[in-house]
């Protein structure tokens, strides 16, 4: 019995701006709802964890990674490939430590603040791409690796470069396959 | 261009996060539904304003509605909508989406959506004469 010819099913598009007007939107309303900075930074990250988990599936699915083996390599993937299908962009990777699991992600262009010039006033602790520490975070859970994300340094609270740090938390089983991510 | 399984989810999480943050009397009075709808009224204008930035001046009403129901629509989710709930919830955000179109076209509006066969949806426009 033949096998069907292998297609490339047509993943739908959509317009950019509606991605990130509907972000922008979400955490206006979000600022409307609670007083502390705090408060809209955890929200973001505990929604960013359930579209991460849900999102690494589809990640998987269409983008044919092969399996990894170490930390540096899945931080290269999660810039190089998950950013660059989802947001456009990809953003460079730096090792932190010797131990090799802390990375940062150094972001050059962030769409997401496309349309924002500066946050709001009385609101400088707020993390407004806090969105994506979430995702990372729920999307690495997903494939067995835990891990603290954060903003270390965001150019919308004055600093010269965008940077989310990852640091896993567990060791990595030498003799065991990693899951791919 | 985006990928549209980002909107998706990130449109799942933020009906479940509205319904999930209120109080039961909220989510009874409807109180959910406008606030989603209200964030969609926002992206809609901000949508509408970057699509006609360079675009000729509409005739009448009817040419705005022509607009907003083609070249709007695809530009956006670029196809037909086809799988969006059926719930009042999911389409909450979509209705004030148009709404908020309408309005930075000058049309004051009410839309609202009924599903009575699958997969279709129909989006009622009630354009508001002052």
């Amino acid at each position: 019995m033949s096998r069907p010819a292998h297609r490339r099913p047509e993943y739908h598009k959509i317009n950019k701006d509606l991605f990130v007007l509907t972000y922008g939107a979400l955490v206006a309303q979000l600022c409307k709802d609670y007083e502390k900075d705090e408060d809209v930074n955890k929200y973001l990250d505990n929604m960013g964890y359930g579209i991460g988990t849900r999102l690494v599936e589809d990640f998987l699915a269409r983008s044919c990674v092969r399996r990894c083996h170490s930390y540096s390599e899945i931080t290269d993937i999660i810039a190089q490939v998950a950013f660059k299908m989802y947001l456009g962009i990809t953003p460079s990777v730096i090792c932190n430590n010797s131990s090799r699991n802390e990375f940062s992600l150094i972001l050059d262009k962030n769409p997401l603040v496309e349309f924002v010039e500066e946050l709001p006033a009385g609101r400088s602790s707020l993390c407004y791409c806090n969105l994506l520490c979430g995702i990372i975070r729920g999307a690495l859970e997903m494939v067995h690796l835990a891990a603290d994300v954060t903003f270390l340094q965001d150019r919308l609270k004055g600093d010269s470069v965008t940077e989310i740090g990852i640091t896993f938390l567990k060791k990595q089983d030498e003799k065991k396959h990693r899951r791919k991510k | 261009m985006a990928d549209e399984a980002l909107f998706l989810l990130l449109h799942n999480e933020m009906v479940s996060g509205v319904y999930k943050s209120t109080e039961q009397g909220e989510v009874e009075n409807g109180r959910c539904i406008t606030k989603l709808e209200n964030m969609g009224f926002r992206v809609g204008q901000g949508l509408i304003e970057r699509f006609t930035k360079d675009t000729a001046r509409f005739k009448d009403e009817l040419d705005i509605m022509k607009f907003i129901c083609k070249d709007f629509w695809t530009t956006v989710f670029k196809k037909q909508i086809d799988n969006l709930r059926t719930n009042h919830q999911y389409l909450a955000f979509t209705c004030g989406l148009i709404r908020g179109g309408l309005s930075n076209l000058g049309i004051k509006s009410i839309v609202t959506a009924e599903v009575s066969s699958m997969p279709a949806c129909k989006f009622q426009v009630m354009i508001q004469k002052l």
